[in-house]
């Protein structure tokens, strides 16, 4: 099926192109990186953790939300989804990747990777999301593949996928729950020192992957021949709407918590989110921007008119993905780490390297999708699905 | 058998490439001295639970730098304000962002946040709290570790293995003293003069205080106690008549953070 990827249109070579050509920029940089450390990014002693941990935590969601495909489909017989559960599979082999390598590039000492591996350590929560992560690839990887080729041949997917991918749907969630279970079992970041963690992490990211499905669907429905199909990017709308919901609400349950108990060491991350803290407040702008963002989409989403009307969907789904972008990737890391434990402030932006990094991360991942989806999609066009 | 070195490299080199490398070499040639070696010296400083008590009724400003330096200076923590090649120009943010610190001194509102009030005494307000690794008998830092490179001894201190850190620093982020440092670049630049006897680090990887393990192994004190005058109390937890419990019964002590059931072993005499 390989084969499919390596002919295609003057199109896909020049996206190709272009996506080696950022990741390669961005392989400078991180040789860079290595030479010189991670001094060159824009992290210290006290926001220790920034940029890449943030992509990292954004993207293990988006991975999870290919569960929002493959459960209707499997488990509820929602043969509507049966057209797109492979593109959500193969996003979240992307997404799987991209986490992967913003791990990595993170690390002080890359060349001692496999030290997690040599000295297995289960009372540390990254050892287990290593464990979750790699397994959710592989069972994409495996699943995505036979059942595409399956559909190719026009049979019946092996036998023994099925329990592979009634195994793969706890196992979504459990990649986003442990990914949370990183931030929310420390005892002195008052940030991340909650409950609704998980939950808000998993709502979250059922907004934003489906959300970035449904974009991926007008894509290639507009540049192949290829159709996801009308109902499909309907349900995901809907899945977006709610799951954008649940995730303001969870938002405000913790802001209740935190505001009404009144504890310092909770309260003055928010206050630094969203108020500025002593005169600092580089975030703030952004953090107003996510959550109104977030809100009016919500309020817009759960018209059916607005959903019905693509283009306003398309729309609506990008400041969906961008402002659960901003929750994740700008304000949950740097927020847990201002103040610092000693009350004092340190703010955090990523450099101009570490920008780069990242983005040749990203272009990394997408490389990936890129070449995936053209194996799935001249599939579906061959057998004139 | 005598041997000399060079002959010693060329054999275990050798023996390597057939397979008889590490220890296997060690015991053919030189037999018993890997055991020999892990053995503590019979001079060696041992205890059940090591504590230390800061008492701030006797630490002033001059004898807190007198502690942090010659920590600084026996353990090759860089100072990169201070750059050997004066050539590099160091930004004052990044010199603040990069530093790398196991002993230093900090306000009280931020040594004790959350205990300060309008109204605390002057004197309080005025001194300079050594702050350093706590040591905690459950330490966040151990639990979060994903490769056990750091680790809690025996007799409670918390150690790093700075060879099989990974740089990941989930341990920075589970500490809640801010006590560990990463080396954000090469720190080497800016040691100003290098104690041979102990390891300098490489770029990438977590450091922090580690009650001088190295010092006790060999029968001295930690390096800042030493200097401290009697303002800084060490000793063994495990024993009653120790000084350092002698010191916690007779005066009334504060920890950093108790409330996180960490259990720091670092107490203060306010």
């Amino acid at each position: 099926m390989l084969e499919k990827a390596l002919v295609g249109s003057k199109r896909y070579y020049t996206l190709l192109a272009i996506l080696a050509a950022i990741f390669g920029v961005g392989f400078l940089f991180y040789l860079r990186q290595l030479t010189f450390g991670l001094g060159i990014t824009g992290l210290g002693r006290d926001v220790s953790w920034g940029f890449y941990i943030a992509q990292f935590t954004y993207l293990v969601g988006v991975a999870a939300s290919a569960v929002m495909v493959v459960l209707p489909y499997y488990l509820h017989n929602y043969k509507a989804f049966g057209r797109v559960t492979i593109l959500g599979e193969f996003l979240a082999v992307a997404a799987v990747s991209m986490c992967m390598l913003f791990i990595v590039i993170d690390l002080g000492r890359p060349d001692r990777l496999l030290n997690v591996l040599l000295y297995p350590t289960p009372n540390s929560v990254l050892f287990w999301d290593m464990v979750v992560l790699n397994g959710y690839l592989l069972l994409n990887i495996f699943i995505g593949w036979n059942v595409l080729e399956a559909e190719r041949n026009e049979v019946a997917p092996p036998g023994w996928i099925k329990p592979l991918i009634y195994i793969s749907i706890p196992w979504a969630v459990s990649i986003h729950t442990v990914t949370a279970f990183l931030y929310a079992g420390l005892p002195g970041r008052g940030f991340w020192l909650t409950a609704v963690m998980a939950p808000r992490f998993l709502s979250s990211a059922f907004a934003a992957g489906p959300a970035l499905l449904i974009l991926l669907c007008l894509i290639v429905r507009k540049y192949t021949k290829f159709d996801p199909g009308k109902e499909q990017i309907q349900t995901l709308a809907k899945i977006v709407t709610y799951a954008t919901i649940i995730n303001i609400f969870l938002f405000f349950c913790e802001v209740f918590t935190v505001f009404y108990s009144q504890i310092p060491e909770h309260m003055q991350h928010f206050t630094y989110l969203f108020f500025g803290l002593h005169g600092h407040g580089k975030l703030v702008p952004f953090m107003w921007f996510s959550l109104l963002g977030m809100i009016f989409a919500a309020l817009m989403l759960v018209n059916p008119n607005n959903r019905r009307d693509e283009k306003k969907l398309a729309v609506l789904c990008g400041l969906v993905i961008i402002t659960t972008w901003i929750d994740k990737g700008l304000g949950l890391i740097t927020g847990g780490f201002v103040p610092n434990p000693l009350d004092k402030i340190t703010e955090y932006w990523p450099t101009v390297p570490e920008t780069f990094i990242t983005l040749g991360v990203w272009a990394a991942g997408f490389l990936i999708l890129t070449i995936l989806y053209k194996v799935a999609v001249s599939i579906k066009e061959e057998i004139g699905a | 058998m005598s041997i000399n070195r060079r002959e010693f490299i060329r054999i275990a080199g050798l023996s390597t490439l057939v397979g008889l490398g590490g220890k296997t070499a060690w015991e053919l040639l030189l037999p018993g001295q890997v055991e020999a070696q892990l053995l503590p010296k019979a001079n060696a400083l041992a205890a059940k639970r090591w504590a230390m008590v800061v008492d701030m009724k006797k630490l002033d400003e001059a004898t807190a730098k007198k502690c942090i330096d010659i920590c600084h200076k026996v353990h090759n923590v860089p100072n990169l304000a201070v750059p050997n090649d004066p050539k590099v120009k160091m930004d004052p943010a990044d010199v603040n962002r990069w530093q790398i610190k196991w002993i230093w001194s900090d306000h009280y509102h931020n040594a004790f946040p959350g205990q300060e009030h309008e109204y605390v005494q002057d004197r309080v307000q005025a001194m300079p709290f050594l702050l350093l690794c706590n040591q905690c008998n459950n330490p966040p830092c151990v639990r979060v570790c994903p490769t056990q490179a750091t680790f809690r001894r025996e007799d409670g201190i918390v150690m790093m293995d700075m060879h099989r850190c990974i740089g990941c620093r989930y341990c920075m982020a589970g500490c809640p003293y801010g006590s560990r440092s990463f080396n954000w670049r090469d720190p080497r630049p800016f040691i100003k003069q290098e104690n041979p006897t102990y390891p300098t680090r490489e770029k990438g990887v977590v450091e922090k205080c580690d009650f001088c393990a190295e010092r006790l192994a060999k029968g001295q004190m930690p390096a800042c106690v030493e200097v401290a005058g009697g303002a800084l109390v060490f000793g063994d937890l495990g024993d009653a008549k120790s000084k350092v419990r002698e010191t916690l019964k007779a005066n009334f002590t504060i920890r950093r953070k108790p409330e996180l059931g960490s259990n720091p072993q670092v107490y203060y005499i306010v």
